[in-house]
């Protein structure tokens, strides 16, 4: 039980650090090690293909693909834009006043029953593979479809103009 | 995996909300104060994570698949969503040298 406590800590600490980090590269490393804290999460909620799908697609792809872009594009902390002080201040305000508004609503709700895996093994492969591929065929084929796209658009974008070469 | 599923014995669902919300907050506050446009990136998918956390809680709490497929479904879209973005920032880092967002303005009429 405390286990979850420190890793929740550690999660807060970590993606806190993410949006402070004066160095683009760094909040790039940060964000990494806030999802490898998400990935311990998900095992402790039994939740093994999710972890490693956490593992594989964010930690692994994502995260690769964003720090692969910073370093091509040469960003670090000289070239971070600056912005004025009341700026940030007004951001933080705002961020501070919605997470109070959540957690008011969340207390307000007042479900406080202890978790209790009803179903252990919901999470593992051979359950979640059954549950896509009955009740969830449709979505995930019109997701291989967003993919393409996604990939097609990618590449249009990415291919230098012909006219101006 | 008993021993796995035991250590979460006895938190309330409550606290999984509220980390999720944190998060969350975190995230919002990461797209308002940062200029640069792959660190805005990166808070939408920190609130995109924090998001699927909250989705997993609930589906073990419940019993229910659901919400692990949908958390499924979310990785996949956050895929295409980056891939997409990634390849807008450095067409616009191509044309203007610079991924700061108080530039981008040329949709300003």
């Amino acid at each position: 039980m405390s286990l979850f406590y420190l890793i929740a800590f550690l999660s807060v600490f970590f993606s806190l650090l993410v949006i402070f980090s004066k160095n683009p590269v760094y909040s790039v490393l940060y964000l990494i090690i806030t999802f490898f804290t998400f990935t311990i999460h998900y095992v402790l909620l039994n939740a093994q293909f999710l972890a490693i799908v956490n593992f594989i697609v964010y930690m692994g792809a994502i995260m690769v693909l964003f720090l692969f872009v910073l370093m091509l594009l040469n960003l670090n902390k000289e070239s971070e834009p600056m912005k004025s002080n009341l700026i940030k201040i007004a951001g933080v305000v705002a961020g501070m006043c919605l997470l109070v508004t959540l957690a008011g609503s969340v207390k307000l709700l007042n479900i406080s029953d202890p978790l209790v895996l009803k179903n252990p093994d919901i999470g593992l492969v051979q359950n979640l593979g059954k549950v896509l591929f009955k009740e969830f065929l449709l979505p995930f084929e019109v997701s291989s479809l967003l993919l393409l796209a996604a990939m097609v658009g990618a590449v249009l974008l990415a291919k230098k103009d012909p006219k101006k070469v | 995996m008993e021993t796995v599923t035991q250590t979460i014995q006895g938190v309330p669902l409550n606290h999984y909300i509220l980390l999720s919300a944190i998060i969350f907050s975190i995230g919002v506050m990461g797209v308002l104060i940062r200029r640069n446009a792959i660190v805005i990136f990166m808070s939408v998918e920190l609130m995109l994570n924090a998001v699927n956390l909250l989705l997993t809680a609930f589906s073990a709490y419940w019993g229910d698949a659901s919400g692990q497929v949908f958390v499924f479904f979310i990785m996949a879209l956050a895929a295409a969503e980056v891939a997409v973005g990634l390849a807008i920032i450095v067409m616009i880092y191509r044309n203007t040298n610079s991924t700061d967002v108080n530039v981008l303005n040329r949709l300003k009429w």
